[in-house]
Order: structure tokens, then sequence, then C-alpha cells
């Protein structure tokens, strides 16, 4: 048996070294050029850094982790794999550079699969979004740690959650000002979240340490935080050149009276993440109610042989996705849950959770955010869907569902497959839909093909490798 | 100047050696640092936009640097539809404008992108 694990950041590391640990045989598969995932991304090997711990928690442990996988002759590592399809024919990859042309063709059965996919930025929309000069939180954090790029001289941070710290270090770290972090949840919210029975969270002790390194290190940058407010308004001809921030009450509404503006050359977004699901269904793989990929103790999904880790089962940071990969790898390669080797993981599981749990409560989205939004502003960015075509649509169609208000206004329906924008849509659906529409059971979840794929790719005679 | 390469001498991460890379920007030559991707370069070199896209030919750069959401597509050596900051640079790779929008008189070849 081979047990395929899909997705090379924090969980699928930790699977794969426990597949191995069990000694069994392991194909590591991730898009990227090079492990590490979305936490773990640095300079690539024709530029290595000497100090790269400066933008990473944990280095060290990735780089054994790296070195265990890739000097075991038990584990294939294959870099540049595009996982485009999954069927009963096996998990198709295309290999080679991103978006082709002449990429390899692969097939690797589903007998054993740890599906590790993770997450990636949620934003909402905020007028002025789509102007050259916005960022995602993340894009900004890839920039700087792959490519060393600052997205900007002045920057802002905004959203929600503590990702939007670790994106701000990294901003001042590559010779940026950081004029701001803004974060939407307001003090009270955050403080009462974490006050509330503080003895679950003996344990994170790791977690506390590092809130306090992030308080020292703003304010060696002179880094200003603020909570309770949010980016109402983002201004600029040709690219961003200011913001307009407000307080926000406890539902994210914007507070009329206590908007000022700040001058920006950057704006970085975040409001969350949102799972990399397209895979995991593909599989088969039911999700739970809060829509991510539903799992058992043991990392099981509901497909017997697949298991998944990391933030397609819940958004809980690098440490969660480890142990997570810990316990997902071990089973997969036949173990059991009550096996000795896991009793740390579980229980580190368990403490992470817990503060998960917390992060999730303290930063959840405002049910009033969409209070910020004006008649023009851009909802689906790939096809210029502006909220008032999207209201006039639902009411005109009577908002029956949310396949009907994507045919018509074509919302979610451009090239990004509505990764973007689906979410949103689906929030502002369900939130029109008290006035008496319905909605229909779809979502935007599901996506045959998970990346694209070039006609001239598929063809029969084009280099196909079939694996066993 | 908005988007910039962090200069190698004051890098607090000490980068390795900082060889260049050269590609073809809309017929300009523009550098950039080996193993940027070609958003790296694109930014570093200044431009903020390189597609317009499908229906109002709005200007899109760089937004989630991940591959996720398709905004940074262009015509990367004659094929359409590549996303530029899942690319790493290479010497004389030629990275045209995309714009969708069907007024637009841009010559592509189609790509196959769902
Ligand atoms: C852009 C971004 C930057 C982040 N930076 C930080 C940070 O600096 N600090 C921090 O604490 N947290 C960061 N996070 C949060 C981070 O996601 C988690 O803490 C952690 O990386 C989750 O680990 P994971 O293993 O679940 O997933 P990830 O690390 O996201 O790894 C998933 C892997 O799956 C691969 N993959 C997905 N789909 C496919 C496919 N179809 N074919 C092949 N491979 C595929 C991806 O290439 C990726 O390498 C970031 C998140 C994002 C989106
Ligand atoms: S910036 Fe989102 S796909 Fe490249």
């Amino acid at each position: 048996m081979k047990i395929v694990v899909i997705g090379a950041g924090p969980a699928g590391l930790a699977a794969a070294r426990a597949a191995l640990d069990a000694n069994q045989r392991v194909v590591l598969l991730d898009a990227a050029d090079d492990l590490g995932g979305q936490y773990w991304r640095h300079l690539p090997s024709s530029r290595p850094s000497s100090n790269e711990a400066v933008l990473h928690h944990q280095w060290t442990n990735f780089v054994e982790l790296r070195a265990r996988l890739e000097d075991d002759p038990l584990c294939e590592v294959v870099t540049s794999a595009h996982v485009w399809a999954i069927d009963r024919a096996g998990i198709h990859v295309l290999v080679g550079p991103p978006d082709g042309p002449d990429r390899e063709r692969r097939t690797y059965p589903t007998d054993a699969v740890v599906v590790a996919t993770g997450a990636h930025d949620r934003v909402l929309p905020v007028p002025g979004w789509e102007l050259p000069g916005v960022y995602s939180a993340g894009g900004a954090q890839a920039l700087a740690k792959g490519d060393r790029v600052a997205v900007g001289e002045r920057v802002l941070v905004a959203g929600s959650g503590p990702f939007l710290l670790p994106v701000a270090l990294s901003l001042a770290n590559s010779t940026s000002t950081v004029v701001g972090v803004v974060e939407a949840s307001r003090a009270r919210r955050v403080a009462s979240s974490w006050a509330a029975r503080p003895w679950e969270l003996v344990g994170a002790r790791t977690k506390v340490a590092e809130a306090g390194s992030y308080a020292r290190e703003f304010a060696r940058h002179r880094i200003p935080y603020v909570m309770g407010r949010a980016v109402t308004a983002i201004h600029g001809a040709e690219c961003v050149e200011s913001v307009t921030i407000a307080a926000v009450d406890s539902s994210w509404a914007p507070i009329v009276g206590t908007e000022y503006s700040l001058a920006v050359d950057a704006v970085c977004l975040g409001h969350g993440f949102t799972p990399r699901l397209e895979l995991a269904i593909a599989l088969g793989c039911q999700l739970n109610d809060r829509r991510f990929v539903a799992i058992d103790e043991g990392q099981r999904t509901s497909v017997v042989g697949v298991y998944a880790a990391g933030e397609i089962t819940g958004v809980g940071g690098a440490d969660l996705a480890l142990v997570e990969g810990t316990i997902a790898g071990h089973l997969a390669a036949g173990g059991r849950l009550d096996d000795e080797v896991l009793g740390q993981a579980r229980r580190h599981r368990a403490t992470w959770r817990r503060f998960a749990a917390r992060l999730d409560v303290a930063h959840a989205i405002g049910e009033r955010w969409s209070q910020w939004l004006t008649p023009e502003t851009t909802i689906c960015r790939c096809e210029d869907v502006t909220y008032q075509q999207l209201r006039t649509v639902a009411r005109v169609t009577d908002s029956s569902g949310l396949r009907s208000l994507k045919l018509t206004s074509r919302a979610g329906l451009g090239i990004c497959q509505g990764r973007t924008c689906g979410r949103t849509i689906e929030s502002l659906l369900g939130a029109w839909s008290n006035e008496g529409g319905l909605i229909d059971g779809v979502t935007t979840d599901r996506r045959p093909i998970a990346v694209p794929v070039r006609l001239g790719e598929l063809r029969v005679d084009s280099r196909d490798a079939a694996t066993d | 100047m908005t988007a910039h390469s962090v200069d190698p001498e004051k890098d607090p991460i000490r980068p390795g050696s900082t060889n260049v890379v050269t590609i073809v920007v809309d017929g300009a030559s523009v550098t950039g640092v080996r193993g940027q991707t070609l958003a790296g370069v694109l930014l570093s070199a200044g431009y903020v936009s390189w597609r317009g896209t499908s229906r109002g030919d709005r200007p899109r750069g760089l937004f989630c640097g991940i591959g996720v959401c398709f905004d940074c597509v262009a015509v990367v050596n004659g094929l359409s539809d590549v996303r530029v900051c899942q690319r790493r640079a290479d010497d004389g790779d030629v990275v045209t404008f995309q714009s969708d929008h069907p007024d637009s008189s841009v010559e592509e070849q189609s790509s196959d992108a769902p």
C-alpha cells in the first residue's frame, strides 16, 4: 500500500512523517515547487537565507521535517504536482510549471489518502477593494516570505484575527512602514473570550509567549494596533492612495460619524480563512455544519481510507495542523488511535482546538458587516458584479437560490470559480432571504476541476505516466 | 513607488547571493531577482496591474498571492491565463498584459481554463 498525502504544509508534512515512522510507503504531492505550505513559505534554494527564522516560528522544526522526508527512500516527494481532479480512476496530477504547458500526467490510487490542502484568505468586499494595491493579507505574506517583495511603503493591515499580526511583522521586517493594524472585533469581545475558563488554556503557554513577543515587536516597530474598527472604503485613481477607517459596533456595522482617513499605498485585508475543499469533496468526503471536512477523533473522513488534517478541518494554526497531520498519517498507515506514540499529539490537539475555538468566537465575522458596502461596490472581482447588480438580480428573480442568482448575475462564475466571492454571495443571499427569498442548498464549494488544465495536456498521446 | 524588492543589504533575513533574472514585459526588458515569481518581478519593477477583466476591462494585478483568485493571470510565453504569482521568473520569459474584455484586440493563444 502507498499512502498519498495531498498538500505539503504543516499538516501534510507531519502526516507523511507519521506514515513513514510506521514503515509505510508515502507519496507526498504539492503544487508548489518546494515544501512548507503557506506557513513555511521561504526563499527558494537558489537563494537560501541564512536567517530565515526572522520570518518563521519553528523554522528548525521545518528543516528537520523536510530532511526526514527527502532522505527516506520510502517517501516519494513530488513537487510542482497539481492535483486537478479525483474520480474513480484515481488522483489525477499534472507535474510541471503552474498552468502548463506540457506537464506530465500521473494518476495515483485512492486507497489511502490524507487530504491536507489548507485554506486561503477570506476577504470581505469593501468599496475600492478591487483597486491595484489592495492585497489579501496572505498574499502580502506570501510575497514577503517567498519573494522578499514588500507590497508598499506605507501599508495598512486590516480585517480580523490573529493572522494579521505575523503579516504586519513580516512587512515591517521587509522595510515597509506599517501604518496600523485595524482589527474589527472589539476589545471587550476578544478579552471576554480569553478570560472565560482560563484553565482550558493550560498547555497553550507557548501561545501566550507568542502573544507577548508580538506585543514587544509591535512596540519596537511602532505599529499601532486598534480594535473595533474597520476599513470601510479604499480610495485612489489608478491605485490605492488612502483608506477610510470607521469604528464598528459588535456586529461590525460602521458607526456614523467616527470615520477618519489615512494615506497609504497598499492595503492588506484578511477576515479569516476559507478551506480549500474541492479535492475532499471530489473524494466524496462529507462536510460538517461549519463547512469544513467532517472528521472523527482519528481524523477519518466519511470515506473509508480517506483522512483529513490541517486547516481543511477547521482553522487553528500551524500547531494544530501539525498534530492533526501526525494522527492522520499514523492511522492512514494502519496505526491505532490509542497507540502510545499518539499520546502527546492527542493531548496537544485538544489544547490547540480549545485555543482555536476561542479565536473563532473572538474574531468571527460580524453579521452586519455588509453595511459598509455601497451600491457600486464590486462583489465578484472576476465578473465585475456590483452589490447593486446582485441585489437587483436577487429581487427580480425572487432570489430563489444561489444557482439562479449566479447564472443571472454571473457572480461567482468567473475564472476563480467563486473561490474569492462565493461565501460572500452566500452570506448576502442568506441575509436577503429573510426578506422572502429561499436558499436552494447549493453552495460554491464544489469544483470538479480543481486547477485549470490545457486541452493539449489531456490528449491521449500526451506524456502519460500512470503510477500504480 | 509602492511595491518593492527588499534591499538585500538591509534585509534582516540575510538572503543568499542575488542574481539577476531578465524578462520581457510588454516589449520592455525588466530585471528582477532570480528565484522571484513573475508577479514579484512585475511588482518590484513598478507594475501594479497587468490584466483587464472580461466585463469592465478593469485593471487587476496580484491579490491572493497563492494561486486561488486568478486576478494575476497574464500571457506568458504566448500562453494566456498563466497565474504569474505561481510561476518563478526565468531568463527570457515574455509576459504580455492580458485583457479578457471582448473589445480588446490583444492576440493570444486561448486556453482551456474552466
Ligand atoms: C497565503 C497564506 C499565508 C499564511 N501565512 C501564515 C503565517 O505566516 N503564519 C501563520 O501562523 N499562519 C499563516 N497562514 C495560516 C496557515 O494556513 C496555517 O497556519 C497553516 O499553514 C495550515 O497548514 P495546512 O498544512 O493545513 O495547510 P497549508 O500550509 O495551506 O498547506 C496546504 C498545501 O496544499 C497544497 N495544495 C492545495 N491544493 C492543491 C492541489 N489541488 N494540488 C496540489 N497541492 C495543493 C498547497 O500548495 C499547500 O502547500 C497563512 C495562510 C495563507 C492562506
Ligand atoms: S494573485 Fe491570486 S492567483 Fe495569483
